[in-house]
Formats: C-alpha cells, structure tokens, sequence
C-alpha cells in the first residue's frame, strides 16, 4: 500500500487527461485554526473536554433517575422515569460522539491523503495457477480428465441433492399440523345456534335490534369451546344490522334468510381477511378499514368500492320460540379472501339440515 | 508510568501477534484511507440503528415471553384488569408498565427499526444517484439489496410479536395474501400458521426467525458488505486529484475511529432521545389481538406501506365490468391480490436488483469506475430513480389515504381514484421532469466553463455597451464540470458478415443498442479543450 | 445526583404540563356540561311552549313546522327524542350551516337553557331516548377495563383505537372523541347520529355505555410513552421518523462531513 501526502506535487495519477483537460490534481491543503493559532487549539481542546463531561453527566442523570424515581400505577410516573433515564442515554451518548467528532474534526490530521487503487483482477499468472490447480484437483478426484468416474459424480449428486429431503421433509410435515385445509370451507355455525354478543356471548332478541343498530355477534357456545377457540372465532364472526325492511333488496333464493329487515353478514372481508365493521347506517355502506373495499348492505352486500370483488356472504337467520336470533345453517360458502379451491368448498347449503356434524366436502 | 505502560502494551502486542500475526492487517487497515462526504455516511446509520437493535433486543429478551398461551392480565394498567390475553402480550405490558426504563428500550428498539430501514432505503438512494453499484461494485450492491429485503422481513416479524390487534391484524393480510397463491398456497398458510389462523404456534415462530435467523443472516451479509467495501476502496466524487485510479481521503485510524465511532453515538443519542419524548407502537391502545375487532388507521410500519397502498390501489372490478378475481375450471385466481401482493413488489424489487447490469449493457463500459457520478450527468438514471421513488410514493400515500382524508377533509375514495390514474401517470411526468432539470443542470454547466461566474460586476464599454463581468473558472472548478465521459449510444457489428452469414447474438446486441439509445441518444457532451479554447479566443475579439 | 435528575424533570416538564392540562381543561369540561344536563331533565309545559318557539324560529324551514321532516333535506324529528336534540344542537351539529359530507361539530348556537328547550318539545311530539343523568355518564363509576373490550369491539373500527378519529367513505368521517363530553358520547351511542349505527340498551347497556366513557377519560392521562403523535397509527410514526430522527441524523452527518474552519 503507498500512501504518500498530499503536497502540491501531482502525483502520477494526477496527470490523467479527461476532454483535453488535464486534472488539476489535490487542491491546496488551506490549515485550520487550531493548526496556527495554538489559543484556538487549547479552545478546541476544552470544547471536546466539556462535551466528554456532558456524557459523564448524562450517565448520572440516567442511573439516578433509575434509582431515585418510583414507578407507580400511575401513567405519569411511568412516562415520567422513561424520559428522564432517556435523556440521561440520550445525553451520555451525544457526548461522546459530538466529542469525539470535534476532536477529529479540529484536532487530528485533516489533510487528505491519496492511496494507490489496484485492479482486482488477479495477475495472470495468478489466475493460470488457480486454473491450473483446480485442473490438478479434478484429474485427482476422478470428476472429469481422462480417469472420470461417471458413477461417482452421478451418484455423489443425487444422494446430495435428496440428503435435504431427509431433514426438510419431516420438518414441513410436521409444522402444518394435519394440513386439512378443507378447514377453510366451514364455519362452526349450525341450525338453530344462537347468535350471541360479542365478546360476553349473551343471545339477541329480535326486539333488541332496532333499526339502526349493528351488533357484533359470535356464534352460541364460542367463548366455552376448548380448543381452536381464537380459530372459530376468526372465521365465525357476523355482523348484525337492521335496515327499514323498505330499504332492502332481498337478493333472490335468499327471500327468508333475513328476518323483517334484520340481516347478518360475515364479518371476513372478501379481499384479504380483515373484520369489515364500518358500518354507516345512513348509506348502508360498510367500509373495511384496511384496504376500504365497500359493500352494499341492502343490496346483499355487493362490492361497491375497492379491491373485494365478491360480496360478503351472508348468514341465513330465523328467530326461535324464545324470540332470539338463531342461524338457519352454516355459511353457505367459504367466508373470507378466496383461494385456489374456494370453489370445491362451496356448498349448496349443505348444513341447513345437519345440526350436529360439521364436515362441508 | 508511561514508560511502563508503553512496555506492557508492547508485550501484549506482541503475545498476540506470535499467535495470530496480526501485525500485518493492523498495518493494512490502520491507514486506510476514507473519503469525506456526508452522503457517505448514510449506509453507517443503518449500521448503527442495527447495532442499537442487537442492544435494545437482547434487553428485550429479558422480559418478552414468546408464547400464546392465555393469561388474565393483572397488572397496574387500569383499562386491561381482567382481560384476556396472550403472554406475549401480557409480557409486553409489563415490561412497559412494570420495568423501570423498559417502555424506554421497546421504543428505542422500535424508533431503531424504523431508522433502520429508512436509513437502508437512503443509502440506497445516493448509491443509486451517483452510480456507485457500478464495477466493481455490483455484487455488493446485490449484498445490499438483500439486506434491504432482510430488513423488511426482521422488521416485520418483529412488529407482529407483540401479538396486538394492530399487528394480527396484519397477520392476516399476510394470511390472506399467502393463500391466494395458486394451488400451494392454502399448503403455506398451513405451513407458516401450523394450522388454521391464527394457530398457537405463530409468535415462537416469529420469535426465532426475529431474534435468531433474520439477524444472524443480516450479521453475516453486513460482514460481506464491509469486507467488499474493504476490498474495492470507498468510492469518491470528483474533484481535481481524484480519479478511478486512486482514493483521496482520511486515514481510517485515528480521524475515521473518532469521525465513524463518535457518529454510532451520536445515532444512539438521537434515537435515545426521540424514543424519550415520542410513544411508539402503543400496544396497550390496540389491545390483545382478537379476530373480530379492528380500529381506524389499520396500517403496517411505513417500510411495509408501500404493499397496503397497493392492495388498496387494485380495483377488485376493473372499470366496474371486468373482475379482478377468476374462476377457471373450478379453481378461484385473485388478481386482486396477486398483483399488488406479489407480483408488483416482486417487478419493483427485481428490476431494483439487476439494475448495475441493465445499465451495464447500455453503457457497454468494461471498467471500473471508482469516481462518483453527479446526477446530473446520468439523466436517464436520475430520471428512472427519481421515478422509481414517485411511484413508491404514490402507493406509500395510498396506504395512507384514509389519514390523509381525515386530515385534509377529503374523500378517501376520491384519493383512491386520483392514485389509480397517479400511479401510471406521475412515474412518468418524474422521469420526464427529472430528466428535463438535468439537461438543464448540464447547460448551465457548460455555460459556465465556456463563459465564467458572473461577478455581479458591470462594466461599460467605449462605445456605450454594458456587460456584466465574467469571471473565468479556476482549473479546479472546471475540472468537476468537465470530467465526466461523453458517452455515445452503442455502436453494434451488422448482423450479417461478409459472407452473408447470419451473427449469433445478434439480438441480444440489438437489444444493447436499444437500451443504449435510451440511455444516451439524447444527451448534453461535457465541454473540450478545444470548444473551450474556442470560446475564449471569442470574448478576446470583444 | 437527586438534584441533577430534578433538573431533567424540569426540562421535561412542559410536555407533562401541556398534557396535565389538557385533561384539567376536559376534565371541566366535561363536570360543566353533566350539571346542564342535569338541569334539561325537568322538563315542564314552559319549556316545550319556549322549545316551540325556538324551533319555528331555527329549525322548521328544513324539519318542518310540524317536525314531520321534508324529503331529501331534512329528516323527521318526531320520535328521536331530547337525546337527539341534546347532541346535535349541544355539539354544534345543528343547526346545520352548510350541506357537506356530514353535517360539522362547531360551537354551539344556543345556550343551555335554550338547547334544554328545543330537548323538551321534540320529547313531547314522540316517545325517545331522554337525556342522560349525571350519574350514568360519569366516568369515576364506570370500567375502563370492561369499556375498553367494548369500545374495540364496537366504535374503535372507526374512531380509532383510542378514540383519535378516522376516515369513512366518500369525505364523512368519525369523529375524534377526546374533547367530546361524556353526556354527549352516551347521546350518541342511544340515537345514533348521521352515519353512526344506533347502540340501543340492549345491545350496549347503560353500564356499558358507563364503561366506554370511563375508557375514554382514561385516555386523557396522555401515553406513558410521551406525544402520542396524534394516536392514529404507524403512518404518523413512520413519518416522525424519516422527519425527526432521520432527518435529525442526516443533519449531524452535514456537520461531521464539513470541514473545521
């Protein structure tokens, strides 16, 4: 490595021509302050000094604060004892790096030193023996040259590639626990299960929904299964609204699936998942708030706006002896965003009469 | 004292280098040489917020528990006594409400994330404006762009720990996105998930791939990175002395320890700081994740944005009769998700990637190029770099609109309209724009190594005349404005020989010289010696 | 060192400050507005004669001087109730001054008095909601714990999670909720205003509708974290980072890349 300094001499690499003008090589090097003036050094010195000193008072301030400050309940002290340990950081570190950026900024060596560049292609010699050696390498090992062992190579591949298998295949295998995807197609409503409140799981009169209103509702007995509770919940959840029966167009084949202007859709947003749940009573828009696709209420919530492209599916209802609001089946297709087999889980209503077995196709 | 010290310091060394010879790289890398620039730096904020991260994180690991199981939570946070939730949630609130100074080390490592990648992106920027991913420089360009994709995924997994409302709610998208892909992606969604969503399994796994793979993967290539700088030398911007030859700078030890050390500080300090006065991730607002709920402002981290502004974007009707979702021979293909998904961010990253050599090919240039470019010089890369920012943008706002509505008083479906037509149309009016400025740029440069500085002076002439005084360029000056290479569109071979025969790779050169004469058809030369010369000798006949 | 670290408190103190009283200012706010509708409880004939007057006056060339509405302009009013007419004149809403997406909260018209009026008549015309007591909004007996489950259920989808605000389609939006009083949040969730959907009793009950109040006051303690940047999400933090600590950064990179005089 040749490092030389910089003075005004052009070294040879300042001679190169670029349009027919020559590089006018390093410009002259201009000194600092504190390089003549030895009182602007001393000054420079004890500026870098005083900044080290900020650090050191910012460590105190923030192991104080740690020690001195009680956290309680409140929110206050909590915010409270972070800021001030924060600041104590926030000083002990700025201290040091504005210091010791001083320093080298007014202190130590600021004039430009130029260092030789090589071209990374190695020698050619160098690449010869590299070639050669590797030549020397196969003709050994029987890869190729003149004693090649088809055999070997071959084997040797195969057996390389199909080692990962022994690792990676039990290992996906496990992690997709029982990979029955067909999981997607049904929910865990069924005929005459109750639709219940969200989250504290108490049932609906019809009465209670007035129009105007939406309720979030989960299916009777989520909140008590044992196990895939969060699971069920994610693809059961409906909401349930009441229009003026005058404002609804009951979608065809669907005419006894609402019950007097109450009606509940899934609340798993067509496009990509997300629970829709801005509903505006006024438009009978509901908004998803993270892509915005729109769907029209009172009219089988079809797409209006945004990237959904199917409408909501909708939860056949009826109303039970007691008065409450129950599900006349499951859904009759697959709630959520859609997937290559959507449609193979698409039933015809096929729970409508199976009350106790939840298994679609 | 000192002398006993000198000599003790003196064994030591020498211990050491008997048993590894380290002498020899102390004396290589002590003088290294950097160059000086601000915009040099920016790659090293990266640097550092990662290096804040492993801090902050491993002091995190202290407290987090990575795991689903429900817990009741019962601590000192008034509006969660008695809720439900998982302990990685519950673990959260109490490291933020129950560890002194724990809250402090989830923003610092929070507002770090978010510096991290920002500071990634930035460094992309200028690497990309000044053409520094050009030879020698192309795979550790590629190294860096890996990086950028690692951070998004650390970034990401670790956003979702928490298991909040906010971030399962971007699970699911995820969720969502990943079962649309044809035929195997119902299997991945399972695979990830170990089940149907949410699963019990998914926040250990997150856990291990955000404190074990991502970071160890990101540990190793930022070694590749520096190594790879090490290798080829920084590159610097033009100024007389500087040429593809050399490299003009500061010794690395002691000015770059102190300038480079001291600037972790100060990135440590100022993230110290902001985490100090500003919440961040506020999970006890969101709540513990629960399928049903959801609130206004449902977004990702701003480096995922850009993929919910094009969710958002896509139209599931195209022009209210064409469905952005088919079903073919029974099987169901979404477009709505698949194109803002997967495959744009996919075009957009890997167009990103193979740029050195997309470049490469126009230029046709075999050598190394050590010297930085001005923008203004390239004004087909500026042009599609500014374009490739405006378009991020556009879809980084449309992730935004409903913020952007709420603050402005607009409609959200009006500015999702306006993107629709922007996302086409704006790219396009910035690389024209850009372009334009600098063609422009370069005029004036030429104006002023052919005519001087205006001095503001005037002066009258014999007979009447007033011109302003001109001040000639000092050989410094003009040297950077001059010392670019004039570069001409590719000249190809024909495509028969003499013979008549037809020449392979024909195509592949006409395909070069395309790109070339996008590249190079239109373009300001710098100025010669001789137009120079040419000049002067007029202003002498004034 | 104890005094060094009171320092630090000093310097940090306006923004505790700033947000102490913020609360302070609601926390008034809110004690001023239940002693009114306290008092709009006892209605007599004079009130609804008064209420009557008013409303020929300022509301009957949309609603009617009957109340009965006019089409495509102005709902009927016969029916909503004093809850109604105690939020929509109460927040400014009504009268309403100019057609927009939605109709705006401004500084209310009328005085209490007036406002418990025009409650009194349109109560008389048709069986409504009536306006809340003082007890069943106040905060210090609800749960926030039990409010917080339902506000995020059932509001946070629009209000944002902690009552913020956000976007709704085509312009209207959901309105921030932190400087709004606690008689009117419950007046809203009872009749259901504009684009809101309706939370009759049965489906949030008076407790509930306590506790989501209770929810909300909680929020004025500000976040432990310090600025809640607006509480709106990642889009505000994400800027405040490229802004702030970016921008903070590139700023000392500009000092460290100059050279020393």
């Amino acid at each position: 490595m040749s490092t030389t300094e910089n003075p005004t001499e052009h070294g040879p690499e300042g001679s190169e021509k670029q349009n027919g003008f020559e590089n006018p090589g390093l410009p002259y090097h201009r000194p600092r302050r504190a390089d003549v003036d030895p009182k602007a050094d001393k000054k420079a010195e004890r500026q870098v000094a005083a900044l080290f000193g900020v650090s050191i008072i910012g460590t105190i301030v923030a192991i104080g604060s740690y020690m001195a400050l009680d956290m309680t309940d409140e929110i206050d002290s909590i915010r409270f004892v972070n800021m001030a340990i924060g600041l104590g950081i926030f000083l002990a570190m700025i201290g040091i790096g504005l210091g010791a950026i001083h320093w080298a900024k007014t202190l130590m060596r600021d004039h430009e030193m130029v260092e030789e560049r090589h071209a990374l292609r190695s020698s050619d010699e160098g690449r010869e023996g590299a070639i050669q050696n590797l030549k020397d390498g196969v003709e050994d090992s029987g890869l190729g040259g003149v004693k090649r062992r088809p055999v070997l190579v071959g084997s040797m591949l195969t057996a390389l590639l199909a080692a990962p298998l022994a690792l990676l295949w039990p290992q996906i295998g496990n992690m997709g626990a029982d990979w029955n995807i067909s999981n997607f197609g049904h929910t865990m409503w069924r005929k005459g299960m109750r639709l219940t409140r969200d989250p504290d799981g108490t049932p609906i009169k019809a009465s209670d929904v007035t129009i105007g209103s939406a309720f979030h509702v989960i299916p009777e007995g989520l909140n008590e299964l044992e196990h895939h509770k969060i699971e069920e919940k994610a693809k059961a959840v409906v909401l349930l609204l009441r229009l003026d029966p005058r404002d609804l167009n009951l979608q065809p084949g669907r005419e006894d699936w609402s019950f007097d202007g109450i009606i509940a859709f899934s609340k798993i947003c067509t496009h990509v998942g997300c629970p829709v749940a801005l509903y505006e009573q006024q438009t009978h828009h509901l908004l998803c708030p993270c892509h915005q696709s729109t769907f029209d209420v009172a009219n089988g919530a079809k797409v209006v706006f945004g990237p959904a492209k199917r409408p909501l599916p909708q939860l056949p209802i009826a109303v039970d002896d007691e008065g409450y609001i129950v599900a006349q089946s499951d859904f009759h297709e697959p709630i959520g965003p859609s997937y290559w087999t959507r449609l193979h889980d698409t039933s015809d209503g096929l729970h409508a009469d199976d009350d106790t077995e939840g298994s679609s196709h | 004292m000192g002398a006993r010290l000198d000599s003790a310091a003196a064994g030591t060394a020498n211990y050491i280098d008997e048993r590894t010879s380290i002498g020899g790289f102390v004396k290589f890398f002590a003088r290294k040489l950097f160059p000086d620039h601000w915009s040099f730096m920016l790659g090293e904020i990266a640097l550092y917020s990662f290096v804040v991260l492993l801090l902050s994180g491993v002091f995190l690991t202290a407290f987090f528990v990575p795991s689903m199981t429900i817990v009741e939570y019962d601590g000192p946070l008034a509006t969660m006594q008695g809720v439900e939730m998982s302990e990685a949630f519950a673990s959260t609130l109490h490291m933020s409400f129950e560890v002194p100074g724990g809250l402090l080390m989830r923003q610092i490592h929070h507002w770090a994330a978010l510096l991290f990648t920002a500071a990634i992106v930035t460094h992309m920027a200028r690497v990309f404006f000044t053409g520094a991913f050009r030879k020698p420089r192309e795979l550790n360009w590629l190294v860096g762009f890996t990086l950028m994709i690692l951070s998004l995924a650390a970034g990401f997994s670790g956003y979702s720990l928490p298991d909040d409302v906010l971030s399962g709610n971007g699970l699911r998208i995820i969720e969502g996105v990943t079962r649309s892909i044809p035929i195997v992606g119902e299997y991945i969604s399972y695979w990830i998930f170990g089940g149907e969503f949410p699963g019990e399994i998914l926040i250990p796994r997150l856990f291990t791939m955000h404190i074990l793979l991502v970071p160890g993967l990101i540990l190793v290539l930022i070694a590749l990175h520096l190594f790879l700088v090490f290798l080829h030398k920084h590159t610097q911007y033009p100024g007389g002395g500087r040429t593809h030859k050399n490299v003009v700078g500061l010794p690395l030890f002691p000015v770059y320890t102190a300038k480079a050390g001291g600037f972790f500080f100060v990135v440590f300090g100022i993230v110290a700081l902001v985490a100090a006065i500003f919440t961040i991730n506020p999970v006890w607002n969101y709540g513990p994740y629960d399928p049903s709920p959801v609130s206004a402002g449902t977004q990702p981290d701003w480096y995922i944005l850009f993929v919910d502004g094009a969710l958002r974007l896509m139209p599931g009707w195209l022009f209210d009769v064409i469905p952005m979702e088919w079903e073919i021979w029974g099987y169901t293909l979404s477009w709505n998700l698949l194109v803002p998904a997967l495959i744009l961010p996919g075009l957009f990253f890997g167009f990103l990637a193979l740029y050195p050599w997309i470049e490469a090919w126009a230029t046709g240039d075999r050598g190394e190029k050590h010297v930085l470019d001005r923008p203004r010089n390239a004004p087909v890369r500026t042009g599609i770099g500014v374009a490739l920012i405006t378009f991020y943008v556009v879809l980084v706002m449309e992730g935004s609109n409903d913020i952007i509505a709420n603050l402005f008083h607009l409609s959200l479906n009006d500015l999702t309209y306006f993107f629709r037509i922007g996302i086409f149309v704006l790219p396009a009016l910035a690389f024209w724009i850009t372009r334009r400025i600098c063609f422009g740029l370069q005029r004036k440069d030429r104006e002023l190594v052919l005519h001087g500085k205006e001095t503001g002076r005037i002066v009258r002439h014999e007979h009447g005349e007033y011109v302003e005084v001109h001040e000639p360029l000092t050989d410094e000056e003009r040297w950077v404005l001059i010392q670019h290479d004039d570069i001409a569109p590719l000249e190809i071979e024909p495509e028969f020989n003499d013979r008549g025969v037809r020449r392979k790779g024909y195509r592949w050169d006409r395909f070069k010289q395309w790109l070339s004469r996008i590249y190079f058809e239109k373009r300001i030369s710098p100025v010669t010696a001789e137009e120079l010369a040419e000049a002067q000798h007029e202003h002498g006949h004034h | 060192m104890n005094a060094l670290a009171r320092h630090r408190y000093h310097r940090a103190a306006p923004v505790v400050l700033v947000l102490l009283l913020l609360g302070l200012i609601a926390g008034i706010a809110a004690a001023v507005s239940t002693a009114s509708s306290a008092e709009a409880t006892t209605a007599t004939a004079d009130d609804v004669t008064e209420g009557q007057k008013l409303f020929a006056a300022n509301c009957a060339s949309c609603h009617g001087l009957d109340a009965q509405g006019t089409d495509g302009v102005a709902p009927s009013l016969v029916g909503v109730g004093a809850a109604a007419v105690d939020f929509q004149v109460g927040t400014g809403r009504m009268p309403m001054q100019a057609s927009g997406p939605q109709a705006i909260a401004k500084r209310p018209q009328f005085s209490a008095e007036e406002i418990s009026q025009l409650a009194a008549y349109v109560a008389s015309l048709g069986a409504g909601p009536a306006v809340p007591t003082a007890e069943q909004v106040d905060p210090e007996l609800g749960d926030a714990a039990n409010g917080m489950e339902l506000f995020r259920t059932n509001c946070a989808m629009c209000h944002g999670s902690v009552g913020g605000g956000g976007a709704l389609t085509q312009g209207k939006y959901a309105p921030n909720l932190w400087e709004t009083t606690p008689t009117h949040i419950y007046e809203a969730m009872l009749v259901g205003p504009q684009s809101m959907p309706v939370f009759n009793d049965a489906n949030i009950d008076p407790e509930g509708k306590r506790d989501i109040i209770a929810f909300l006051k909680a929020q004025d303690e500000g976040s432990p974290g310090g600025l809640r940047l607006g509480a709106i999400g990642p889009v505000a933090e994400g800027m405040w980072g490229w802004l702030v600590a970016l921008g903070l950064i590139i700023a000392s990179t500009v000092w460290i890349g100059a050279r020393s005089s």
